[in-house]
Formats: C-alpha cells, sequence, structure tokens
C-alpha cells in the first residue's frame, strides 16, 4: 500500500513537472515545452514583471484560459501578509475569513479567552495572598479550620454557572457548524495522499486538481518549477491551487486513499479528518477572496508536513471560467455562466477575463489570460 | 491524611524493633536485593532510579526535537538518521527519524517516566507506609510488575534499529501503524505497550488488594491520606483502562501480522474504531498520570501550612468524581474526526464537567494553606508551583473542550502547550514536589535547600518559556508533529527552543542535587518537617527500618471526625 502511495506520488510529481507549464522556470523549460508560444499579450496593467516569459503548452490549446493565471503564468491573485496564513510574532487566531470562523473566533476571544485569564488570574491573586499573609512569619499560629459548608457549595456552583453559561454559545456555535450545505452549494472533495491532495469537483463534470508542495529553488533540479513568493510561502506554496467561489455555500468533502491524512484550513476554522474509508462532511461560505493556505493536521508518515493545502477564493463568476479552464462544467447552463469557455478560446479570452477581474474585487488582479496546463 | 490523630509513641519503638529483627533476618544480599526484591520500598527506589533514567532519555529526546525546531528548515535529521542507520539515508528517512523521535518521547514520558514514578515509585514507597501495612499485599506480583519494564523499554529503545523506527505518534493511529509502517519496529512498540500495560495491570492489582484490606486497625477509608485515595482511585483507572489498549493493539499486530482488518476500510473494518479504542484507554490515562500528583501536592500543602486539608472527603471523592467522568469524555480527542453534531455536542458537555471536581480540588489547596502557618521549603514550592501551572493548563482544557472551537485548535500547538502544561508542568511539578518531600524518608539524608530552590526557579522559568509560546503559535494555526515548519512559525519556535536551553540547566541543577544529597547531604530526622507532617511514614525513622509496622499501628478517632 505504502509502495503504491509512493509510486502514485512519483506518478503525481511527474505529471506536476510535466505540467509545469505555468512556469517562471528558466528558458530551457519553456522553449522545450512550448515551442510555439501563442504569446497572448493582453493588456497587463499592473501584471508582475518578474518571471519567465514564456507560458503555455500545447495541451491546453483546446481549453479556455485560467482565470487565476495572467499572460505570463503568474497567479493574479497575490499572497497578503495577514490573511490566510501564519504571521511571525503573532499571538492570536489568524485572521477568519468564513462567518462561521468569525462567530467562533469571537466565541474564543471574547468569551473563553478573558474567561480563563480572569481565572488563571484569580488563582494567582489566591496564591499570592496567601503566601503574603500566611507565610509562617505572618501567621505563626495556623487555624484548624478544616471544613466550611457554605463555601464548599460556592466553589462548586460558581464552576458550574461558568461553565453552563459556556456551553451555551458553545452548543449554538456547535450547531451553525453543523448546518448541513444548501442544494446550490459548490461541492469540493478533498482527497488525502501520502502526500499530497487530490480535489475533484463531483458537481462540476468532475475534473480532478492534484496538489503538490512547491519545492524551493535550491530543492529542485534545474529547469524544473520551484516555488516564488507569488505562489505563497514556503512549505505553504502548492502547483496547483483550488479555486473556489466566494459567496457561496461550500459543501468539503474529506476522504483518503492510504492513511489519515487532516483537511486544515485555519482562517475557515474548518479542520476535517480525511479516512480511507469513510466521507466526512463540512460545510462553509468564504466571505472574501484572497489566498488562504493550511496544512496537514493528522500524523500521515515521513513528509506529514509537506502536503500544504491552498485555496483561491475568487468571484463565482471567475470560478465558472476556471472551472472551464479545468474541462469541467458548472451545472446547469453551464456556457451561460461561463462566457469564456468557448472553446476556441485560447485568444478572445484575455478582454474579458480582464473585465471581470477589474469587475471583482480583486483588487490585485491584472490582466487575466494566458494558457494553464496544469493538468492531472 | 492530616487530620488522623495518631498516637506515635505507640509504634516509635517498632521501628527500632524492626531495625533489630531486620539484622536478624532480611539482610539480603545485593542481588537478592535488588533483583529479587519483595520490599515495597527497594522495588519503589527501583522503580524511581528507572524513572529517572527513562526522563533522561526522554528529555534528551525533546531536546533533539526542540535543537530541529529552534530554526525553520531541516537542520539536522539527516545527519542523525545516517548515524543511526550507520549509511546514507534518503529525506524520507530522515524525516521518518522526526516522527520516531516525537513517539519515543511521549511513549517514554507517559509509560516509562511519570507512570512508574508516580504510580511505581512513591505509591510503592508510601502506600503500605501511609495505611501502616507492612508491605504490599503481593510482593512477588510486585517484583514483576517492576522488571516487565525494563524489557518493556528495551523493546522500544531497540525499535529505531529495525526497520527505522515506530514513526506512528505515541497514539499509534491506524492504519498509518498498520498497512502504512511495515518492517518489525511498530510491532516492538507495540509488544512494548503491552509489557508495559501488563505491568501497570498487576501493580493496579496490588494497589487495590493492599489499600482494601491492609489498612491497620481504626484506618478507615475515610482516614486515609489523599495520596492513598488518589492511588486507590488511579489503580481502578489502570485496571479498567489498561485492558482496552491492550485489546486495541493486540488488533493493530493481528491487522499487521496476520491479515485481519479491524481497522482496514477494504476488509469492512474502520480505523476510527482504533481511535475510539485508545482514547477510552487515553483519556483515563491522562488522569492516571495526575491523580496521584494531586495527592502528592494534597500531602505537601497541608504539611507546610501546618494545617488539615481543607474539605478531605470533598477532596477525596473529587478524584473519585474526576476518574469515573474520565471514562466518558474520551471522544473529545477526536473531535475532527467526523462525529455527528449531537456526539460532538455531549463529549464538550460532559468534558467541561471535569473543571468543577478540578476546580474543587484547586480551591481546597488553596483553603487548605488560608489560614495556615506556610513555610517554603523545596517541595511546597513545587507545590504552589504546581497548582498555578495546573490551573493555566485546566483552563486552556477548557477551551478545547469546546468541539466547535476544537476545529481550530485540534493537532496545534495549543494542544501541545495545554497537556505539556498539565503535565510536564502538572504531573512532572508533583514529581518534584514529592521527590523532595519524600528524599529525606527515602535516603535518610536532607537534600540541598539551595539546590532544590534554584532547581525550582531555573526549570520554573524554562518550562514557561518553553510551552507558553506555543500558545501562540497554536492559535496562528501551527500544527503538531512537523520537523518543519513555514518561516512565519520562527520567532517564537525559536523561543521555546531557548526555554528548553534553560529547562535543561534546571535538571542538571537536580542531578547535582541528588548526588550532592546522597554523599554529603546531613542526616534526615525521622520527621524532618515538623507538626504539619502528621502521616505514618513520619513517624519512623528516616530510611525507615527494612520491614516497618511489624506491630501494627492502632489509629485513634481523630478529634475533627
Amino acid at each position: 500500500m505504502r509502495k503504491q502511495g509512493l509510486t502514485i506520488f512519483a506518478l503525481a510529481g511527474a505529471l506536476a513537472i510535466a505540467g509545469a507549464a505555468t512556469a517562471q522556470t528558466p528558458p530551457p523549460t519553456a522553449a522545450a515545452g512550448a515551442p510555439a508560444a501563442t504569446q497572448t499579450t493582453a493588456p497587463a496593467p499592473g501584471a508582475p514583471g518578474e518571471g519567465a516569459p514564456a507560458a503555455a503548452a500545447p495541451a491546453a490549446a483546446a481549453k479556455p484560459a485560467d482565470p487565476t493565471l495572467d499572460a505570463t503564468g503568474e497567479p493574479l491573485l497575490k499572497v497578503r501578509p495577514g490573511i490566510g496564513q501564519p504571521t511571525d510574532r503573532a499571538i492570536g487566531i489568524q485572521h477568519q475569513a468564513t462567518e462561521l470562523g468569525e462567530s467562533a473566533e469571537w466565541f474564543h476571544n471574547v468569551i473563553l479567552l478573558p474567561v480563563i485569564t480572569i481565572i488563571s488570574l484569580f488563582v494567582l491573586g489566591l496564591l499570592g495572598w496567601v503566601v503574603l499573609r500566611y507565610r509562617r512569619g505572618a501567621n505563626p499560629t495556623p487555624s484548624k479550620t478544616s471544613h466550611n459548608t457554605v463555601i464548599e457549595v460556592i466553589w462548586t456552583a460558581a464552576p458550574v454557572i461558568i461553565l453552563a453559561l459556556i456551553a451555551i454559545p458553545s452548543i449554538r456555535l456547535l450547531a451553525a457548524q453543523y448546518e448541513p450545505a444548501p442544494d446550490n452549494a459548490v461541492t469540493l472533495k478533498a482527497i488525502g495522499n501520502q502526500w499530497y491532495w487530490t480535489y475533484e469537483f463531483p458537481d462540476h463534470g468532475g475534473f480532478s486538481v492534484t496538489a503538490n508542495l512547491l519545492k524551493e529553488k535550491s530543492e529542485v533540479p534545474a529547469g524544473q518549477r520551484y516555488r516564488t513568493d507569488a505562489d505563497g510561502p514556503r512549505l505553504l506554496a502548492v502547483d496547483n491551487r483550488i479555486v473556489l467561489p466566494v459567496g457561496v455555500p461550500i459543501r468539503l468533502i474529506t476522504t483518503a486513499n492510504d492513511v489519515i491524512h487532516s483537511w486544515a484550513m485555519p482562517a475557515f476554522w474548518v479542520k476535517l479528518d480525511a479516512v480511507p474509508g469513510r466521507l466526512n462532511e463540512k460545510s462553509f461560505t468564504i466571505k472574501e477572496p484572497g489566498l488562504y493556505f493550511g496544512q496537514c493536521s493528522e500524523l500521515c508518515g515521513a513528509r506529514h508536513a509537506y502536503m500544504p493545502i491552498a485555496v483561491e477564493a475568487v468571484a463565482p463568476d471567475v470560478f465558472a471560467r476556471w472551472v472551464a479552464s479545468k474541462g469541467g462544467t458548472m451545472p446547469g447552463a453551464a456556457p451561460a455562466a461561463a462566457p469564456a469557455a468557448t472553446p476556441a478560446a485560447a485568444a478572445p479570452a484575455p478582454a474579458p477575463a480582464a473585465a471581470d477581474a477589474a469587475t471583482s474585487n480583486q483588487t490585485e488582479a491584472g490582466a487575466a489570460t494566458g494558457n494553464a496546463a496544469t493538468e492531472s | 491524611m492530616t487530620d488522623t490523630a495518631l498516637n506515635p509513641s505507640a509504634f516509635q519503638a517498632h521501628g527500632d524493633h524492626g531495625h533489630h529483627h531486620d539484622a536478624a533476618h532480611d539482610h539480603p544480599g545485593f542481588f537478592a536485593r535488588w533483583f529479587m526484591s519483595t520490599n515495597h520500598k527497594d522495588i519503589g527506589t527501583l522503580y524511581l532510579i528507572f524513572a529517572i533514567f527513562a526522563g533522561i532519555v526522554g528529555g534528551a529526546i525533546s531536546g533533539l526535537m526542540r535543537a530541529e525546531l529552534a530554526a525553520p528548515g531541516i537542520q539536522y535529521l539527516p545527519t542523525w538518521a545516517a548515524m543511526l542507520s550507520g549509511g546514507d539515508v534518503t529525506f524520507d528517512q530522515a524525516l521518518n527519524l522526526w516522527n520516531v523521535l516525537i513517539t519515543a518521547h511521549g511513549l517514554i514520558m507517559v509509560f516509562f517516566m511519570v507512570m512508574p514514578a508516580i504510580i511505581g515509585g512513591f505509591g510503592n514507597w508510601f502506600v503500605p507506609i501511609m495505611i501502616g501495612a507492612p508491605d504490599m499485599a503481593f510482593p512477588r506480583m510486585n517484583n514483576i510488575s517492576f522488571w516487565l519494564l525494563p524489557p518493556s523499554f528495551m523493546l522500544l529503545l531497540a525499535s529505531p534499529f529495525f526497520g527505522g523506527g515506530a514513526g506512528t505518534g505515541w497514539t499509534v493511529y491506524a492504519p498509518l501503524s498498520t498497512y502504512g509502517s511495515p518492517g518489525p519496529a511498530v510491532d516492538m512498540a507495540i509488544l512494548s505497550l503491552h509489557l508495559s500495560g501488563a505491568s501497570s495491570i498487576l501493580g493496579a492489582i496490588n494497589f487495590i488488594t493492599t489499600i482494601f484490606n491492609m489498612r491497620a486497625p481504626g484506618m478507615t477509608l475515610h482516614k486515609m491520606p489523599l495520596f492513598v485515595w488518589s492511588v486507590l482511585v488511579t489503580a481502578f483507572l489502570l485496571l479498567l483502562a489498561l485492558p482496552v489498549l491492550a485489546a486495541a493493539i493486540t488488533m493493530l499486530l493481528t491487522d499487521r501480522n496476520f491479515g485481519t482488518t479491524f481497522y482496514d476500510p477494504a476488509g469492512g473494518g474502520d480505523p476510527v474504531l482504533y481511535q475510539h479504542l485508545f482514547w477510552f484507554f487515553g483519556h483515563p490515562e491522562v488522569y492516571i498520570m495526575i491523580l496521584p500528583g494531586f495527592g502528592i501536592v494534597s500531602q505537601i500543602v497541608a504539611t507546610f501550612s501546618r494545617k488539615p486539608v481543607f474539605g478531605y472527603l470533598g477532596m477525596a471523592y473529587a478524584m473519585v468524581a474526576i476518574g469515573v467522568v474520565g471514562f466518558v469524555v474520551w471522544a473529545h480527542h477526536m473531535f475532527t474526526t467526523g462525529l455527528s453534531v449531537n456526539t460532538k455536542m455531549y463529549f464538550t458537555a460532559a468534558t467541561m464537567v471535569i473543571a468543577v471536581p478540578t476546580g474543587i480540588k484547586i480551591f481546597s489547596w488553596i483553603a487548605t494553606m488560608w489560614g495556615g502557618s506556610m513555610s517554603f521549603k523545596t517541595p511546597m514550592v513545587w507545590a504552589i508551583g504546581f497548582i498555578f501551572m495546573f490551573t493555566v493548563g485546566g483552563v486552556t482544557g477548557v477551551v478545547l473542550a469546546n468541539g466547535g472551537v476544537d476545529d481550530y485548535m485540534h493537532d496545534t500547538y495549543y494542544v501541545v502547550a495545554h497537556f505539556h502544561y498539565v503535565l510536564s508542568l502538572g504531573a512532572v511539578f508533583a514529581l518534584f514536589a514529592g521527590f523532595y518531600y519524600w528524599f529525606p524518608k527515602m535516603s535518610g539524608k536532607m537534600y540541598s535547600e539551595l539546590l532544590g530552590q534554584l532547581h525550582f526557579w531555573v526549570f520554573f522559568v524554562g518550562v514557561n518559556v518553553l510551552f507558553f509560546p506555543m500558545h501562540f503559535l497554536g492559535l496562528q494555526g501551527m500544527p503538531r508533529r512537523y520537523p518543519d515548519y513555514p518561516d512565519a512559525f520562527a520567532f517564537w519556535n525559536h523561543i521555546a527552543s531557548v526555554g528548553y536551553g534553560i529547562m535543561a540547566i534546571g535538571v542538571m541543577i537536580f542531578l547535582v542535587n541528588i548526588v550532592y544529597s546522597l554523599v554529603a547531604g546531613r542526616k534526615a530526622e525521622g520527621n524532618p518537617w515538623g507538626e504539619g507532617a502528621t502521616t505514618l511514614e513520619w513517624t519512623l525513622t528516616s530510611p525507615p527500618p527494612f520491614h516497618q509496622f511489624e506491630t501494627l499501628p492502632v489509629i485513634e478517632d481523630g478529634k475533627h471526625h
């Protein structure tokens, strides 16, 4: 089983490398992989100038452009410090991007944290008081009191009341977290493998995406894709981010092919084990577009720390075009939902894509075009 | 129990008598005394020596871990893995070494350090004495209880040399521990757990029988010192919980070796079944580690406040309540496995209930000190430190008890911080408190007060610098069991590693103190702590005679009952 997992890993790695025509890779690969680079030089206001100028793969010609990449194959959404990822020296909960996350964060920050701080300081204060007041120098003759029913009842009842008050919002939070997703929810199936995630969109034509860790430049052979800052922080960036729409309920389903993994996204307040033989379900709605990073959260073997999770939350129309670019279909009237999804459209794509991107709160988005060859 | 009025003169003489008797009948040679021992005090000493050794090994492993985590990136693992295997290793083998280290650290600290020290060591030494019994009920079984541990420990320590080691985490979750880990290492770790579990079950039977049948005349259950109560409750937890672990890991063994599929969905099994079984044992296990600590702290607080324990019955039954409720909260370790909403609500509520008896204990300790005449000898300083640190660890447990919040915290460093506050700053503080409290009694020598105080303060600062930042890391989302982490976690990880260094200095001071005190410590009186020390061990000489209480002490009715 493990051997099989390794084989899959190797295959997936090879695919990912082969598919890395989103390449910031140096010229050699670009030249080899894309002899006729269809340089769709769309107007690119604010597009990053860095990265190799080549981005194309013949395989992508039949499909519409990936709206999450710009002309050079660079991800459009930029990593924003403090959003969707940990911050150095920070001491609190990560910024929450879902409503459930916000209410849970409120519960922690406004109720739990003050309560436990006050209790700890109260105990510390009592200890300080007895240490000062009842030290042998200050109180040479000890009292012989060893019972006091009233106070014993009080210190039993008071914690009961405090806990009951905590339990009410806690149970309410649980109930909200278990609200089933509505029928129009987007279903994302996350499958854990040693050591990468595969994703499926069963309601969108069933296409799948494989997400592997992006290694550092020093760790990959020359010519292979490596992580750049545009991809995300070290150990969090993946080669193929999963794209999800904002404002639309997401139904997350997790399972695993080998051992137990756990799909965790701190910014969504989501952590759901991926257990072989089981389908676990959870739903959430992302409020803000952006890049969100998480990490596998159940010990799954040697590379447990090396199978990150990256979600790119975009406007629903951008999501629809992304689905189309992956060969999927939107449920219902697919063509209408994805104007750029005409099969002929490698070249016509840029203009509407750029327009959409500009109107969809992606302030940092530049032109949307380029070719995606991130096949899995 | 401190408000038991003793009549020391009634058996003061027996000490001398016993000593005399001792010389006549029981002067076993070195081998017979230490390898074929049936004497509860000698076996207790063996347990303590074993636990100190295991603690040094487990602590050294955490030092390796903190060194690796001191900065982002993989620093040392490939080197260490190459040293271990004696040749070149792949990156995956190096990473697997990390999992072997976390597994070994957890198993060693739980099964070979805390449990042997607190139950086998102090329990063996002082339960018979405190209830006025000459020895344990089954002295030979006591011996085998101890001697199962060295082979068990050796199996675990040898496992890294067979197939790369057990990299499953101390929880040994299937299927990572079944088809996810081929090779003999995990089988060795499982057999190690089996042996140590058998050792604990035998010990538990021994304690229960001793406490129920061998109390001195007049020593009713409600007059037993709280340490004896704590060991009694712990023994029941062991007796009920460990067979479940044994069953769970036996099924692991057959899944691994004989083609069964208890935990394999491919054959109709379920990996989550293992987690239910493991945590049905695992949650009582954490109380097994902390309850005797509660007992030790109760004795010490009463002794150094010169005051009987406040609310004795409440204290005793709070421990019983913790033990009982501890059996019905296990799935709060499994909040992210896909439990149903009702299950999660139940386990949230049930878990919070445990805070009530725990609160009773905390407040009763403070009330014991209230009105007392406190002296701050080393054991008392550790006990006060325990009370505060355990409170901090306890309240973060209340946070984690909320199933809705745990979706964020689960398997992050917040959990690591929580359980190290209740164990490394809770159980271990109680262990050090007990060690300093009873060291004069066990060895007949006084420890160095200066080194003891220094040990406390250095260790206290060290563990707080080590573990408090882990709350921050957890809240920022850093997952557990990671050998490398995104750069944004670097700062607090570095601080934590510095804290480890401080703590390690504290441990050095402890070891120096032991050696110094054994060699050059001044002779300890029978009762070095004065009038506050009212339990029976302080009526004997230091160290006690080879056999104590050959004529049983009679406990008179206390003035306070």
